[in-house]
C-alpha cells in the first residue's frame, strides 16, 4: 500500500519570461504519496497555488512514460534527477523521504533559453537534425525492405542510439554545455546502418558544425552519459569525431571531383 | 451549410479501386505546385509524413504543433510494433487477409474500400521506413523479423524493440526536418490550432494561438490537413499523452465538419492499474507482452496468498479458457472485457483489487530469462520504475485503459472531410478501425494516410485550383474567427471562478468512464447526458483560470481543452445511446449474446453515424452512410 511524504520543502525557480533575471521561491508539500510521480506532485502543487490564486509553476511535460523527452528539470543539481536511466515524468516519489527539500531548476544551458519557469527552447536541436540528420529517401522509390541485409549487432547497435529522446538532460548535465551525445547519437544510428553510407560524410560535417554553432564544446567529462535517460553511451561521440575527422579529407575530395 | 455525403468510392474490383483511382486523379505539374500552399496541423506519424511527402514532391507546406518540436507527437509512445501485409515469414499472409482481419476486427463497421487500400499500400510502408533508416528488429541472417498481435494468425507485425513508435515517428520526423532545412516547409512550433475558417463552404485556412505570447494569427491554403490524433483524453484518465486533446477536431466540427462514430472508443486491455487518486495519466503495456504472457485471476475471490503460492488449479487463466484458438492474443475489446468481468466480480488483483496478473513465468521456464529479456527488457523496467515489482519474479497487473479513438472526422475515400479541402489522417478520421482497431494497426494507418494517399488525393482536389485566387487572411471571415478565439481565450480569464480545468476535466472524466466506458446501458447514457449540461454549466461560471491570455499560460490552454471535451463528451453520449447494439469498443450491456459477447444489430446500424453541428452538443443531428460488405460477409466475430 502506499505511504505519504510529508513536509516536503520545494525550492523552485520562478522566472516569468525570457528578459526577466528570474529567483527561487519556497513551498512546502505537507503531503503526497509516495505513489506519486514526481510531476504529480508538481500538478497537486500548481492546483494548489491555483486555489490560491497564484500562477502555478510553468513546465514541459507530455507522455509521461519516458519516451516523447518533452519533460526536463534539474532535481537537486542533477539532470532528471537522482535515478538512474529515469527522466523526469518517470521518477516518483518513493525515491524521497518526509521533510527532504528538493531544488528544481530549468534545464541550465545558453543554448536553451529559458521560456518561462522551468520551460525552456530546445529547437536548437532541431537545427542540428534539419541540418543532416536525415537519410534522403523521398517517399515513393524504396527498394524492398529486405533486399539489404543488415546484420543483428549492426541494426541493435544503431538501435542502441537512435533511442534518444532529445529530452536535452546531455547538455544540461554538461559543464560545458555540449550537445555532443545528442548529436553523436543521431550520427552513430544512421552512420551505422548500410542505408546511411551514401550521406555519410557530409551528414557529419553538416550536423557538427550546426552543432558548434549553439553549444559549448566536449571535454570529455561523461556527465551526458550518466544523465542520459536512455544510456546512450559516450561512445557515440568517439564515432562522431572519427567521421568528423574523415569527413573532412573526404568531403574535400568529393568536392574537387565534381 | 448542407451536409452531403458521397464516399466517392471508387468503382471495380475491390482490388482494383486504388490503383482505378490513381490513374484517374488529376495531377498537378511538377512546375505548378509550388502554387499551392498546403496546410498540416499536427507532427504525428500521419501529419510528419504528409508534410514531409507533400513538400518533396514541391508544394508550400506549413506544419504546425503545439509541441516545442515536431519529435515530440503522441505517436512516438507506440510501442509495440507496425502490422504489413510483406508475409516474410511464408506464414499465409497477403493484402486480402491483412484487409479481412482488419474489417473483422473492426467488427464489420468499416469501409471496406478505405481498409483494401490500408493493406495494399502497408507493404510500401516498410519499404519506405527501411530505407530512412528505422532499426527494425532483424534476425541474424539479416533479414527483417516479425512477431504476432492481437487478432491476427499470421505474424506479419514489424518492431523496433518495445519503441516502434518512436523509432518511426524520428523517422517521419527527420524526412521533414530535412524539407524545413531546404525551406520547402515553414514550422510553426509551440503554435495551437483555435479555429477554422471556411468562406464559400470550402476549407480557407485556420487560426492558431501562440502559446508563448498568445498571439491569435490567421493562415490561408488551398487545403489543410487535420492531423491532430484522437480525443482518449476525453476520460481524463487514459494512456494518452497529457496535452492530447480534441480541439483541433472539434473546432472543424463546428465549422461544419460531421464527427462520426464518436461512441467507437478503445480500451486497451493492458495498462498499470491505478495506484493513486492523485494519478493524472495511465500507462500502456504493449500489447506484445499478450505474445507470452498469461492473464489470470485466482479463483477465489478471497485470495491472499502472493502469486507464485497460488497453484495451478487455483487460477482461472480467463482468455485462454474462453478463447481456445486466440488465447491470450485475443483482440482488445473482447480481452478488456474479460478483465473487467473478473475484476468486477470481486477477483481482482493487487492492493486496491483492480487487475488481473499477466504472468511470464511459464516463458521465462521456456525461453530463458535472457530470451524475455532481449523482447521486452525495456517494458519490464518501464513496469518497475511505475509499479515498483520486478515482472521476471512477480506477474505484472493489467487493467483495461482508455488507449485509442476510432471515431473522429468523417472523410471520404479521399480523407478529405465534408468540407471542401478539409481533409484528416491518422487518428483524427474515422475510417479505417470500424468499431475496434487491431494492435499494430495505427502506425500503419497514420503513415498510409501520410506517405501513400494524401499526397495523391490532395493533388486531386488542387488540380482544377490552378491560378484561382483564393481568400487571404484579410478576408472578413478570417477576422472574425481570429476575434471570436481571442475573445474565447480572454473569457475564461475573466470567468474568475473558484475551480481550475484539471477539477473539471476530472469531473466529466469520471463521468465519460463510468457511463460511457467499457460497458454502456441506455440507463447509465441518459443519466451521463442529463449530468453533463450540469456540470458544463458550473464549468462556464465557476472556471478558474489565473495570469492572463498575453504569455504562457498552461491552464488557460487546458481551459480551452476542457470546454471542448465536454462538448464532445455529450456528444459522445448520444452516438452511445442512439447507436442500439454492441459493437467492437461500442458495448451495450443490453444487447449481447448470451455468452456476454457483443451482439450486432446489421439490420438497423451497419451504417457509420455521421454527426452534424447545430450550436448544441446535445442537439447534434445524426446522419448516417451505409456501409456495404460486398468482398467479405457480415458475420459475427467469433475468436473462440
Amino acid at each position: 500500500m502506499s505511504n505519504h511524504l510529508k513536509n516536503l520543502k520545494l525550492k523552485i525557480w520562478r522566472q516569468s519570461g525570457p528578459t526577466d533575471s528570474g529567483h527561487f521561491e519556497n513551498y512546502v508539500m505537507d503531503e503526497i504519496s509516495d505513489e506519486a510521480s514526481f510531476l504529480e506532485m508538481l500538478d497537486v502543487l500548481n492546483e494548489g497555488l491555483i486555489g490560491e490564486n497564484k500562477l502555478p509553476v510553468v513546465f514541459d511535460h507530455d507522455c509521461r512514460e519516458g519516451i516523447c523527452g518533452t519533460c526536463s528539470l534539474m532535481i537537486n543539481g542533477q539532470a532528471h534527477g537522482p535515478e538512474r536511466s529515469t527522466a523526469t515524468c518517470q521518477l516518483h516519489m518513493r525515491k524521497f523521504k518526509s521533510g527532504d527539500e528538493i531544488v528544481i531548476e530549468p534545464w541550465r544551458a545558453s543554448a536553451f533559453p529559458i521560456i518561462k519557469d522551468l520551460m525552456v527552447d530546445r529547437s536548437a536541436f532541431d537545427r542540428i537534425i534539419e541540418s543532416g540528420g536525415f537519410i534522403t529517401a523521398p517517399t515513393g522509390g524504396a527498394p524492398d525492405a529486405n533486399l539489404i541485409p543488415i546484420p543483428k549487432t549492426v541494426a541493435d547497435a544503431a538501435m542502441d542510439a537512435s533511442q534518444c529522446i532529445g529530452c536535452g538532460a546531455c547538455v544540461a548535465a554538461c559543464p560545458n554545455g555540449a550537445a555532443n551525445l545528442f548529436t553523436g547519437a543521431k550520427i552513430a544510428h544512421l552512420n551505422l546502418l548500410p542505408q546511411g553510407q551514401a550521406e555519410r560524410f557530409k551528414r557529419t560535417e553538416a550536423m557538427v558544425e550546426t552543432m558548434d554553432e549553439y553549444f559549448g564544446s566536449c571535454t570529455n567529462h561523461g556527465e551526458c552519459e550518466a544523465a542520459c535517460p536512455k544510456e546512450i553511451s559516450i561512445d557515440v561521440i568517439a564515432l562522431m569525431n572519427k567521421d568528423y575527422r574523415k569527413s573532412k579529407l573526404k568531403n574535400r575530395k568529393e568536392i574537387s571531383r565534381t | 451549410m448542407t451536409i452531403t455525403f458521397n464516399s466517392k468510392i471508387p468503382a471495380g474490383a475491390i482490388g482494383d479501386k486504388w490503383a482505378t483511382y490513381k490513374e484517374d486523379a488529376k495531377l498537378v505539374a511538377p512546375g505548378n505546385k509550388r502554387k499551392f500552399k498546403v496546410i498540416v496541423v499536427g507532427t504525428g506519424l500521419a501529419g510528419a509524413s504528409a508534410a514531409a511527402t507533400m513538400a518533396e514532391l514541391g508544394y508550400q507546406v506549413d506544419v504546425f504543433t503545439f509541441h516545442d518540436s515536431p519529435r515530440r507527437a503522441h505517436s512516438i509512445a507506440a510501442q509495440g510494433g507496425i502490422n504489413a501485409a510483406k508475409n516474410y515469414q511464408g506464414d499465409g499472409d497477403s493484402v486480402h487477409r491483412l484487409f479481412y482481419d482488419t474489417i473483422k476486427g473492426g467488427d464489420f463497421r468499416s469501409r471496406e474500400s478505405n481498409v483494401h487500400r490500408l493493406a495494399e499500400v502497408s507493404v510500401n510502408i516498410i519499404d519506405q521506413m527501411v530505407a530512412q533508416g528505422v532499426p527494425f528488429a532483424r534476425e541474424y541472417g539479416g533479414l527483417l523479423d516479425n512477431r504476432s498481435f492481437g487478432g491476427a494468425q499470421v505474424s506479419r507485425t514489424f518492431y523496433a524493440r518495445g519503441q516502434t513508435g518512436q523509432q518511426l515517428l524520428l523517422g517521419a520526423y527527420q524526412q521533414l526536418a530535412r524539407q524545413i532545412g531546404l525551406g520547402n516547409v515553414r514550422m510553426f512550433n509551440r503554435t495551437e490550432l483555435v479555429d477554422v475558417v471556411t468562406v464559400d463552404d470550402r476549407c480557407a485556412g485556420i487560426v492558431t494561438r501562440d502559446l508563448v505570447n498568445g498571439e491569435v494569427v490567421s493562415h490561408a491554403a488551398h487545403a489543410v490537413v487535420m492531423a491532430t490524433g484522437g480525443y482518449g483524453n476525453v476520460f481524463y484518465l487514459s494512456t494518452n499523452a497529457m496535452a492530447c486533446n480534441v480541439t483541433a477536431a472539434w473546432r472543424a466540427h463546428r465549422k461544419g465538419a460531421a464527427f462520426a462514430n464518436p461512441c467507437y472508443t478503445q480500451i486497451h486491455p493492458t495498462c498499470i492499474p491505478q495506484s493513486d487518486p492523485t494519478q493524472s495519466k495511465l500507462t500502456l503495456m504493449s500489447e506484445s507482452l499478450r505474445n507470452d504472457g498469461r492473464v489470470w485471476v485466482p479463483t477465489n475471490a478471497d485470495e491472499s496468498r502472493s502469486a507464485d503460492q497460488v497453484p495451478e488449479a487455483e487460477r482461472d487463466y480467463i482468455l485462454e479458457r474462453l478463447y481456445p484458438s486466440y488465447g491470450n492474443l485475443a483482440p482488445r475489446d473482447v480481452s478488456s472485457r474479460a478483465a473487467k468481468r473478473a475484476v468486477d466480480a470481486g477477483l481482482g488483483v493487487g492492493p486496491l483489487k483492480n487487475g488481473v496478473y499477466l504472468d511470464f513465468s511459464d516463458a521465462v521456464n521456456r525461453l530463458g530469462k535472457d530470451v524475455v529479456e532481449e523482447r521486452y527488457g525495456n517494458l519490464f523496467q518501464m513496469y518497475e520504475r511505475i509499479a515498483g515489482e520486478n515482472p521476471y519474479d512477480v506477474p505484472m497487473r493489467i487493467y483495461p485503459a482508455t488507449h485509442y479513438t476510432m471515431g473522429g472526422l468523417w472523410v471520404d475515400y479521399e480523407l478529405m472531410t465534408n468540407i471542401p479541402g478539409l481533409y484528416a489522417a491518422g487518428e483524427a478520421n474515422f475510417s479505417d478501425h470500424g468499431a475496434n482497431r487491431l494492435g499494430a494497426s495505427a502506425l500503419m494507418q497514420g503513415l498510409a494516410d501520410g506517405y501513400f494517399v494524401l499526397p495523391y488525393t490532395i493533388g486531386n482536389y488542387l488540380a482544377p485550383m490552378l491560378n484561382k485566387p483564393i481568400p487571404g487572411t484579410d478576408h472578413p471571415a478570417f477576422k472574425e474567427a481570429e476575434l471570436a478565439a481571442t475573445a474565447r481565450y480572454q473569457g475564461y480569464v475573466d470567468i474568475k471562478g473558484s475551480r481550475s480545468p484539471d477539477y473539471f476535466h476530472r469531473e466529466v472524466g469520471r463521468i465519460i468512464w463510468d457511463y460511457c466506458g467499457m460497458e454502456r446501458t441506455q440507463q447509465g447514457l441518459e443519466k451521463a447526458l442529463s449530468e453533463l449540461p450540469a456540470l458544463y454549466e458550473e464549468f462556464q461560471k465557476d472556471l478558474r483560470v489565473t495570469g492572463d491570455a498575453e504569455s504562457m499560460n498552461q491552464t488557460l490552454e487546458k481551459a480551452g481543452r476542457v470546454d471542448d471535451f465536454f462538448q464532445l463528451g455529450m456528444l459522445m453520449c448520444r452516438d452511445a445511446l442512439e447507436r442500439e447494439e454492441s459493437c467492437g469498443g461500442h458495448f451495450r450491456a443490453e444487447y449481447q449474446t448470451d455468452e456476454g459477447e457483443a451482439l450486432r444489430d446489421d439490420e438497423k446500424f451497419a451504417h457509420v453515424a455521421a454527426w452534424e453541428w447545430t450550436g448544441d452538443p446535445t442537439k447534434s443531428i445524426r446522419h448516417s452512410e451505409e456501409l456495404n460488405f460486398e468482398a467479405i460477409h457480415l458475420a459475427t466475430r467469433s475468436y473462440k
